[in-house]
This record gives structure tokens, C-alpha cells and sequence, in this order.
């Protein structure tokens, strides 16, 4: 039963990154009818947000110390971060400690400006162009990002350790009336799930109960008619493909604690998402936050040795044979609509 | 109008003269021409396979920067390096037996067929009469194939499973770098000093050679010491997250893990497993312990903090104290501005054993390099006495046994020296099953 549960609490952490991922290309599916096989390198990108802030907080003076030495035998150099020389050493520390917390407030703008770019600079040529030519486009953009993270930052996975507040983990199983340490979880990770929930119900929420998110919604189900009513609905979907670029990189950042980042995560995730979002049904919203954290679930038992001691490989591909089952038996995903992609 | 008297017989003449007069050159020549890419002009060319990109494309990167030392040292320029520490005094910087050293590079990307191609390009295109690099025993056992059968010398980089002189050896390829047998008779002394003999191991492995044959070499040698393996689970390369695998060891019963992960996957899984409180954990009355058996510099600086305390073992480190390492150190670190990893080491040293078996043999000749390197025992690379064992071309010399460091005292200084485990005690007989089913066969010169 425990070690059920800790699969449960696992594929749950892992559902959430499936989720926000496959939230932000449902809304631009959703919105511009655009399949962007670049939203992987978005959340690799909002990684690399907090990775950059680590570093400028990070910037160093450099002073020579005459009483040690370097690896060739030369005085040492000593690097002290400026943030400890302006705020003292106790406060710089702890500033560069919550650099991934922090590194939301970067990314929120970094992320908005460079989804806002991404679709004015590039995308909103393809509209009218068949998906297979937005696959490719998009595709070839999200190597061309990932190169151009791999050139700044290097190949290797950078550390990028969550706040000393939140380093150990939570003994679930006291709490369920289990052994102590049969269920033990990393605070980080549940962190990150409800860091999830919320972001899932921000964007809910704007979508419904805003008059923006009202029209959003409207040109999603009908765009000539919204068009037709003098509202200008290209303006606001290209706002939403921000706000869907924002949502991939706030779900990079946080997930960097999780995951060293390195310039191909992004890649790891997409294809996966991909998955959340046909088992969803393409275009639902809802669809893609239950199937993120279905898949990630069952993706967690799969891996469980039981389990692969009776079909090997299995942990490979579970989230595949789902999404066989699934677009067999209900040809549009889970909560899929009628007409969307279908024509 | 003139005529012309063409007979049968005439004809027949002129052309056995004519073929024979073709044939002329060749028969004086083939001696010269009788294996792949005989260097002809006042220049020879190496090939330097490495990734350049890809996951490892940074431990490419150094494997480069040695290369290009080497190339250097060989060709008179810079301090000479390891070429004043060396025992064999062939080399004196004219390059090669006179000849100018150059090279071209390949990009392996971690992939075998791309390793391949990169490989086949530089011997058919760029003449490159041997080929050495690499970070993925993958790709070492699959370009070590394709060499064996082009007629040129493989000197493998970064490779540690048993398999690339085990099953898969070739007698055109070579091995400085130490493998996974090694790295479990040096390790598991240590681990039995450290942990005892009464311990219960867990064990994530990378789902591919590599992985395989140094889950079978650790395993082995701990429960050699009385240890028991509670569970061999394998793992999909590149997993990401690893939690799904990591959380299963806590009810196990287990209370050691060990990590026979490398490079990305080794960050990640250890990051992973220090996140789940694993080594604040007690089981079985003894606090829980986590084993990486094969460590890298640029591994560690990836796993950050994660690393401090963990004991695995590495086929090199800059922070040696004999008097090749400090010459390497002091030519890499003056050059580029910080100390070389083992994977820079081992193919500088691979490229002077090359270019130093040619000089002694007086040719070319991948046959005549081959003889000349079986069996070669020397001196002052870093490593102390090694031997290149005859049987299977395996590199036999002391292994470094390290951990990660609890405060270190700056980027370079991430991993400690635990013990220089010397040769004796990591040699194993060439029949070991764990290096059984393959055969060298004979040298190949091509052409």
C-alpha cells in the first residue's frame, strides 16, 4: 500500500509538468490553431531563467589571496558574489539561496516577451499553413534554441538546488498512520505540485472569469464571429501565446530543483506532452490537466519493479499504449471536442 | 593517305608491354602503399573523434583541448608536457618519424552510427591513419569495429565497460582508460573499510553495456566481501526523472545504492536520491549509504552538493602528485586556465603511446604499431608502471579511488583522493568470464 501511494505522490510531481506543459499548447492550439513542437524548448528556456539568475547573483569580485594557492601553484583568486558584499554575507547568501524562487520574477517577463516575439517574429506566418508545415517550423526553432542554450551554458546539466528551506523531505507515512519513513516525499516536489495546482487554476480562472478570458473563449469556439463583432481577436490570441510561453517557463523554473537543467530538457518533455494533449482531446483545456496527471501517474506504477519484472520495458511504454487504447476507444481524447482537427 | 598495318600479334605485344609498363609502379611501390593511408608527404594525419555535441559534449570539448597538446608537444611547441616524464625516450618533438602531426576532427554525438560516419569520413576522406576519442563505450566498441576493419589503429578515449577489450576487443584497438572490473577490485576494499561487510546493496543501472557490465563487476566484487544485492533494476537511458525508481529502494530493505549511472543520468539520479533524504536514512541500524563507481569531474560539478561524501573511483585525477600528471597539469592548465579531466588525460596519453609505438617500430604500418604496443611497458604518464597487456590490449596500471568533497575550496577541487589502488590489485587473468566471448583476431593493415 505505501509503495503505492509514494507512486501516486510521484506521477503526481511528474503530472504537473506534463500538465502545464500541455496547458500552454492546448491554449495556442486552442487559440491560433498553431501545433507548436517549439513549447518544449519554452520550458527549457524558463529552466534557463533560473540558471541565469543564479549566475547574476552569483557575479563575483575577484581579489588575490597571497596565502593560498591555485592549481598551478599561482595566488589564489577569490571570488566573492556582490550581493554579499551589498547586503553583507548572511543576506547575499540567502539571496542566492531562493535564486529559483526569485527567478519567477524574471521569468515571467523574459517568458511573455520571448513568446510574444516567437509568434510575431516567426509563427503567425504559418496560420494558413498546413499543420505539417508548423510542425516543421516550430521543430527546426526549438533546435535552433536549444543550440543556443547549449553554446551560452555548455551540454552538461547545471545544479540548481531549490532554497535550504525546502532541502529534505516530509514523512508522509507518520502521517497516514504508516511506518515512519515508509512514505517520505522531497518538500521541493510538493512544492512544485501545488505551485501547479495553482498556476492550473490561475489560468482557469482568467479564462473564466475575466471579460478578456470571456472573448478568449469565444474566438476559441467561434473566431469569424468574434471577428465579426469589431473585436480584435488576433491581438489578444497573440497575448495568449505569451501567456501560454509564460506557463511553460514558470513550470521550467520551478522544475529546475527537480531536474538539473540542460539544454535538451526540454526536448525530453515535449514529445510526452504531445501525448497529454492528443489523450486529452485537442484543444480541451481540461482535458490536458487530467491526462497530465493520468499519464504521469500510470507512467510512476509502470516503473515500479513489480510491475516491470512482469512486462519489461513497460515503464518505456505505458503512455504510449494509453494513448493507442484511449484514441481507439474514444477517437477524440478524453474530453476532446467535435470538429477540432478533424476537417 | 597512309595506311595503317595493325596484326593481331602486334596488338598483343604492345599491350603486354603497355600493362607491364602500368604495372611497374605498383610492383615497386606496394611495399610503401600496403596498408590504409600511408602517410606519403611531409605530414601525417590523426583523426580525433570526439562528441561535440550531445550530451557530452563538453567532456568532447576536453578531449579535444588534449588533443590538440599533444599535437602540439609532438610537433616541438609548447613545454612538451608529459613528453619529458615519459619513459620512452622515441619522441623528441619532430613529430612522427619527421613527419609534420595533423589532425581533423569527427563528431561522434554520442551515437554510434554518427560515430561511425565521422570515423569513415576522416580515414577515407581526410586520410587519417588512426582514430582515437570518444565518451561512450557504445561508440568506442562500434568505431573499434569499423577501424579493425578500414586497416587503421582505434585508441579509445572515455570508454569503461568490460566489453570494449572484453568481448568486443579488436587487435587494431586499444585501451588506456581502466574499465568497470577495475573500478569494482579498487572500490571495494574502500567500501569495506567505510561501510563494512555486513551491508545490503540496491542497485539502478543503465539499461546498455556500460551499465550492464559494471552493475556485474560491482556486484560481484561487494558480495566477494560478504555483501548482498537486494535488487538489479535497470533504467531507461536519459530517464530525466528517476524518482519513480528511487522511491521503491526505501521499503527494499536495502542500505546501500548504487548508482551505475554516468554523466547526465548520474547527476540527476544522485540529486534525486539525496532530494528523497536517502542519506539521512537509517535501515537496517546503519545509516544509509549511496556508491557512484564511476565518478567524472564534470559529473560532480553537475551533481553540486549532492556528491560530498560519495566514495567512487576515477582512472585519473589532476591533483596526482607524481611528476607526469603535474607536467600535463602545468601544459593544460597554463594553456586553457583549468586542470584537465581524466578524459582529456587519457587521450593525450593515448595519442604520445601512438605516436611513440610508430616511432619505435620505424613505420606506419598499423601491423608494426601493434606489435609495437603489445606488451609495452612504461612509465610517467600519470598513472605510474603500466603495462599494455598483449592478450586484450587493456591498459594495466594503479586506479584512483575517490570521493566528493565535503567543503571544497573551489570548482576544481569537487572530488578527494581516497587511495591510489595499485595494479596488482585490479588485475584480472585475460580468460575472466567477465571478459569471455571475444577474440582479437589478427592486426588488419587495410589497403
Amino acid at each position: 500500500m505505501d509503495a503505492i501511494l509514494i507512486q501516486i505522490l510521484n506521477g503526481l510531481d511528474k503530472g504537473s509538468a506534463y500538465a502545464l506543459i500541455a496547458l500552454g499548447l492546448t491554449l495556442i492550439f486552442g487559440t491560433l490553431g498553431v501545433v507548436n513542437f517549439a513549447h518544449g524548448a519554452l520550458f527549457m528556456i524558463g529552466a534557463f531563467c533560473a540558471v541565469t539568475l543564479q549566475k547574476i547573483l552569483t557575479l563575483s569580485v575577484t581579489t588575490i589571496d597571497p596565502e593560498r594557492t591555485d592549481f598551478l601553484g599561482n595566488p589564489m583568486k577569490v571570488q566573492t558574489p556582490y550581493v554579499e558584499n551589498w547586503f553583507g554575507p548572511e543576506m547575499g547568501a540567502t539571496i542566492i539561496d531562493w535564486a529559483v524562487p526569485l527567478a519567477i520574477l524574471l521569468a515571467i517577463p523574459v517568458m511573455v516577451l520571448v513568446g510574444f516575439v516567437m509568434e510575431r517574429g516567426l509563427i503567425k506566418h504559418f496560420y494558413k499553413r498546413p499543420h505539417a508545415d508548423q510542425i516543421l517550423v516550430t521543430f527546426g526553432l526549438a533546435i535552433v534554441l536549444q543550440e543556443v542554450i547549449k553554446y551560452f551554458y555548455g551540454a552538461n546539466p547545471i545544479p540548481t538546488p531549490a532554497p535550504s528551506a525546502f532541502k529534505g523531505s516530509l514523512d508522509i507515512g507518520v502521517w497516514l498512520g504508516f511506518d515512519p519513513y515508509s512514505i517520505i516525499y522531497p518538500y521541493w516536489r510538493l512544492v512544485y505540485f501545488f505551485f501547479a495546482g495553482i498556476i492550473i487554476a490561475g489560468v482557469f480562472a482568467f479564462l473564466q472569469f475575466t471579460t478578456f478570458g470571456m472573448v478568449v473563449r469565444a474566438g476559441m469556439a467561434d473566431r469569424e464571429t468574434v471577428g465579426l463583432l469589431g473585436i480584435d481577436i488576433d491581438k489578444r490570441f497573440t497575448l495568449m501565446f505569451g501567456l501560454a510561453a509564460a506557463v511553460a517557463g514558470l513550470a521550467g523554473v520551478m522544475y529546475t530543483p527537480i531536474l538539473s537543467p540542460n539544454y535538451h530538457m526540454g526536448m525530453d518533455f515535449l514529445v510526452l506532452s504531445f501525448v497529454v494533449v492528443v489523450v486529452g482531446g485537442m484543444g480541451s483545456l481540461p482535458g490536458a490537466v487530467l491526462a497530465g496527471f493520468l499519464l504521469g501517474i500510470l507512467q510512476s506504477f509502470a516503473s515500479m519493479n513489480e510491475v516491470k519484472s512482469l512486462l519489461p520495458g513497460i515503464d518505456q511504454i505505458i503512455i504510449y499504449l494509453v494513448a493507442i487504447v484511449i484514441l481507439l476507444t474514444r477517437p477524440r481524447g478524453l474530453m476532446g471536442r467535435r470538429g477540432v482537427m478533424e476537417e | 593517305m597512309r595506311r595503317q598495318n595493325f596484326s593481331r600479334r602486334g596488338l598483343l605485344r604492345t599491350g603486354a608491354i603497355g600493362g607491364a609498363g602500368l604495372a611497374l609502379p605498383t610492383i615497386f611501390t606496394s611495399s610503401a602503399s600496403a596498408f590504409t593511408n600511408n602517410p606519403t608527404g611531409s605530414s601525417v594525419t590523426l583523426g580525433f573523434n570526439v562528441p561535440q555535441t550531445g550530451a557530452y559534449a563538453d567532456e568532447g570539448a576536453d578531449e579535444l583541448r588534449a588533443f590538440e597538446l599533444a599535437v602540439e608537444h609532438l610537433n616541438g611547441g609548447g613545454d612538451g608536457g608529459m613528453l619529458n616524464t615519459f619513459s620512452s625516450k622515441a619522441l623528441d618533438g619532430t613529430g612522427i618519424l619527421g613527419k609534420k602531426v595533423e589532425f581533423v576532427t569527427g563528431d561522434t554525438q554520442t551515437k554510434s552510427d554518427a560515430a561511425r560516419a565521422s570515423a569513415q569520413s576522416m580515414i577515407q576522406k581526410d586520410g587519417a591513419i588512426m582514430i582515437s576519442g570518444g565518451s561512450s563505450s557504445g561508440v568506442a566498441v562500434a568505431v573499434q569495429g569499423l577501424c579493425q576493419e578500414a586497416g587503421v589503429i582505434f585508441m579509445s578515449g572515455l570508454t569503461h565497460s568490460n566489453d570494449t577489450t572484453g568481448k568486443d576487443r579488436k587487435a587494431n584497438g586499444f585501451r588506456h582508460f581502466f574499465n568497470a572490473y577495475m573500478s569494482a577490485a579498487a572500490l571495494a576494499p574502500v567500501l569495506q573499510n567505510l561501510y563494512g561487510t555486513d551491508r545490503k546493496a540496491y542497485h539502478l543501472t543503465a539499461d546498455y553495456t556500460w551499465g550492464w557490465t559494471q552493475e556485474e563487476s560491482i556486484a560481484a566484487a561487494t558480495e566477494a566481501m560478504g555483501w548482498q544485492t537486494t535488487e538489479k533494476v535497470r533504467t531507461p537511458l536519459g530517464a530525466g526523472d528517476f524518482s519513480s525508481y528511487i522511491a521503491p529502494v526505501l521499503n527494499s530493505g536495502a542500505d546501500v545504492l548504487v548508482l551505475n549511472h554516468y554523466g547526465g543520468d548520474m547527476v540527476n539520479s544522485l540529486t534525486q536520491a539525496v532530494q528523497f533524504g536517502l542519506r539521512e536514512r537509517q535501515a537496517n541500524g546503519q545509516d544509509f549509504q549511496i556508491v557512484v563507481p564511476l565518478y567524472s569531474e564534470l559529473m560532480a560539478r553537475g551533481a553540486g552538493s549532492a556528491i560530498a561524501g560519495i566514495p567512487g573511483s576515477q582512472n585519473w585525477d589532476w591533483k596526482l602528485e607524481d611528476e607526469g600528471t603535474k607536467a600535463f597539469v602545468k601544459s593544460f592548465g597554463e594553456k586553457y586556465g583549468f586542470p584537465p579531466s581524466q578524459a582529456a588525460h587519457t587521450c593525450y596519453v593515448q595519442t604520445l603511446l601512438y605516436a611513440d609505438a610508430v616511432t619505435r617500430a620505424g613505420d606506419f604500418n598499423p601491423c608494426a604499431v601493434v606489435e609495437a604496443l603489445e606488451g609495452f611497458e612504461f612509465d610517467g604518464m600519470g598513472n605510474g608502471p603500466t603495462l599494455y597487456r598483449a592478450d586484450d590490449h587493456q591498459c594495466f596500471k594503479d586506479v584512483v579511488v575517490v570521493k566528493g568533497a565535503e567543503n571544497p575550496q573551489d570548482e576544481f577541487h569537487l572530488v578527494e583522493i581516497v587511495e591510489v589502488t595499485p595494479t596488482e590489485q585490479v588485475t584480472y587473468a585475460p580468460d575472466h568470464p567477465m571478459f569471455a566471448g571475444g577474440a582479437l583476431g589478427e592486426c588488419n593493415p587495410g589497403a
